[in-house]
């Protein structure tokens, strides 16, 4: 069934906004697990969460198909799931076992699942961003008609290989659709300070392609926004670059004290909240009912749990698994 | 001298900082160095004494921190740049390797680029492939360019001011895991010479040549096998370029064996540079034994703990390579 109060592209439908509700949940719960294990110790290495970033993951790819692909970050958990990512592979990941994504080779900073067209999360920032320009290369040249979602930070966005990817895919007019979520900071730099332009979208007229800014909490606009992005780029216009405001909740990464902004700060933009604003949007228009909402959110819970159990009972990579792999 | 227990990453923060009060020339420069400290925390504190002006959050942008260390050394700044993790020298690359290194002698003597990039090495924290890497015989194969590579909180704060002192471009190299070890280290400024290697044990039956974490894994084997009688000699070169070829054969002289460790990939690693050094000296006709090499395997650092320890040197490695070294003693 069609949703007709709410101003949408044509495939969500009211079933698609409900998965939609619920895969925020995950994306939530699965980073919020993720960070529990990390403060008991019981995971190792770093990781980056993005928790209240649910947003611009889950509303960008909600408008893209199966054969469509994304590059994601360090900050990549919600674009995995996303893209229809296997959670218990990912929980398997992070405690390095075998049955992971990566055979417990990666970590968080390298989940992948080049099957589904995810092409991985990424430890370099700006290192996504000459691959989604490749990637949306190959569907020119093989006519394949896919396009490439490219995520990245306001960080990467002072990185030289931004700047490079956006001119090339420009000249091109390849099919890729950049998306900066800004998150306000790096890993301390406020992108005040380390940017003179008000948007980073503002950067699109140095490449001759449209920038938009987006509301990084608002789902609808996320999608309608996204959406024109891809259609532009499935008609053989090119890129566009699109710069969702966001933030994250918590710390960089695994320790950080935070004393580059305030807690007055944080709350102001806890209160907006983009999973609250989406379930308020779909009660209002009869999609979801306070009691459907909950029975979405806790089966979200439940699937993290089950994920979590998958990776605990999951085996060690083998001692020979270290050497395998390093060529094709 | 008034000596006291600090640790290796204070030592990092106390030459610069001890540097930055005498001479207004020398700042520093970096991702995240401001109030959040460095992503070590080796610049904590410091904006709050020097100020945003002489300790410079940048944007993520490493090609043009790297330039702009050089182009002000140039012209008459003493920077320092700290480069997040090592890795990321791929993207200050050009920059080091294309300007840093040969501006001075492509302009036929004229210019020089007093500069220190900083930087953290090595696995051991669970970051994986590309936050894990020993990248250092990239560097010492460029001439123009000097490498360094202390192993404890005393050699680091010496060898920072040799380092800062220097005319010319200096990577140092700070190894993650040492960050928290502590040593004795003076209160005073002080400089150890660059190209000064240090005997950090000594021995009689074999040399082993380690660089940074693998000193200490070697100094651990060391006192294993004393306990089977077999005496080992520790050599710490310190800097790889330059390298204190003498101390290095003297030792080997003595020894008649020789075994170099190193956490970078094996292949290609600076351990074949030391290994030449001697085979083509005198020390060769003292050598009783085969040399042995120890290396990482060439693979990328991988995440899961057991797996990244088995992809470096370990401590039993180093005990096993001695005990054949030295099995027709
Ligand atoms: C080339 C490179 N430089 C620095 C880092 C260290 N680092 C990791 S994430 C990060 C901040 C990135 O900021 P942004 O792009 O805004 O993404 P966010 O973390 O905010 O999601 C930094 C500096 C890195 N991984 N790669
Ligand atoms: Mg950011």
């Amino acid at each position: 069934m069609m949703v007709k109060t709410l101003k949408l592209p044509e495939m969500i439908t009211e079933e698609k906004l409900k998965d939609l509700y619920k895969e925020m949940w995950l994306i939530r719960y699965f980073d919020e697990k993720v960070d529990q294990f990390f403060a008991k110790g019981m995971i190792h290495g770093t990781t980056h969460l993005c928790v209240g970033q649910e947003a611009s993951a889950a509303g960008s790819i909600a408008v893209i198909g199966r054969k469509d692909k994304i590059v994601s970050t360090h900050r990549g958990h919600g674009h995995c799931i996303s893209k229809e990512g296997d959670i218990n592979k990912m929980m398997a990941e992070l405690f390095g076992r075998e049955t992971g994504y990566c055979k417990g080779k990666g970590g968080s900073m390298h989940i992948a699942d080049v099957e589904k067209g995810n092409l991985g999360a990424n430890g370099i920032v700006g290192g996504g961003l000459p691959l989604a320009v490749g990637a949306a290369l190959t569907s020119k040249m093989k006519k394949e008609d896919y396009v490439v979602l490219c995520f990245f930070g306001d960080g990467a966005s002072n990185e030289g290989s931004f700047h490079e990817s956006v001119n090339l895919a420009a000249i091109w007019d390849l099919p890729v659709i950049f998306i900066c979520e800004n998150n306000q900071y790096g890993m301390s730099g406020p992108v005040k300070e380390m940017t003179r332009v008000e948007n980073i979208a503002d950067r699109a007229s140095s490449y001759g392609i449209p920038g938009k800014v987006v509301d990084g909490l608002d789902m609808i606009e996320i999608m309608n926004s996204v959406h024109e992005a891809v259609e532009h780029a499935r008609d053989g216009k090119g890129p566009t670059l699109i710069e969702m405001k966001t933030y994250r909740w918590k710390g960089h990464s695994k320790s950080d004290a935070k004393k580059y902004r305030t807690r007055e700060e944080e709350k102001e933009w806890r209160e907006k909240d983009g999973i609250k604003r989406f379930k308020e949007t779909l009660i209002e228009a009869s999609i979801l009912t306070e009691e459907t909402a909950k029975q979405l959110q806790d089966q979200a819970y439940e699937e993290i749990e089950e994920a979590v159990k998958f990776a605990e009972n999951s085996p060690e990579p083998s001692l020979d698994s270290l050497l395998e792999d390093v060529y094709a | 001298m008034t000596t006291r227990q600090i640790t290796y990453l204070e030592a990092v923060r106390e030459a610069m900082s001890l540097e930055m009060r005498e001479n207004n020339d020398v700042f520093i420069l970096g991702e995240d160095i401001g109030v959040y400290g460095g992503a070590f925390g080796v610049t904590r504190g410091m904006i709050e004494e020097f100020g945003p002006e002489r300790v410079r959050n940048t944007p993520i942008s490493e090609a043009a921190i790297a330039g702009a260390a050089i182009g002000s050394a140039l012209t008459g700044m003493r920077p320092i740049l700290e480069l997040q993790f090592s890795d990321f020298i791929t993207i200050a690359m050009d920059q080091m390797v294309n300007q840093a290194a040969k501006t001075r002698y492509m302009f036929g003597g004229k210019g020089k680029v007093p500069m220190v990039l900083r930087t953290p090495a090595g696995s051991g924290t669970g970051a994986a492939a590309q936050h894990s890497q020993s990248l250092e015989a990239w560097m010492a194969h460029i001439p123009g360019l000097k490498v360094v590579q202390p192993s404890t909180a005393y050699d680091v704060k010496g060898l920072l001011k040799a380092a800062i002192d220097d005319d010319n471009p200096v990577i140092f190299y700070e190894h993650k895991l040492l960050y928290r070890t502590t040593d004795d280290v003076p209160e005073e400024s002080y400089k150890i010479e660059l190209g000064k290697a240090d005997i950090k044990r000594e021995g009689t039956d074999v040399t082993i040549v380690a660089t940074a974490i693998m000193v200490h894994k070697a100094l651990e084997a060391a006192s294993e096998l004393e306990k089977e009688g077999i005496s080992v000699e520790v050599v710490d070169p310190r800097t790889i370029v330059p390298l204190d070829k003498e101390t290095i054969i003297n030792s080997v002289k003595k020894t008649g064996r020789l075994i170099v460790v190193h956490e970078a990939v094996q292949r290609g690693g600076f351990g074949g540079e030391i290994v030449s050094v001697v085979a083509e000296s005198e020390a060769f006709d003292y050598l009783d034994a085969p040399i042995k090499r120890l290396g990482g395997k060439a693979v990328p650092i991988p995440y899961n703990p057991t797996l990244e320890k088995a992809a470096i040197p370990q401590v039993p490695d180093i005990i096993e390579a001695v005990r054949e070294t030295v099995k027709n003693k």
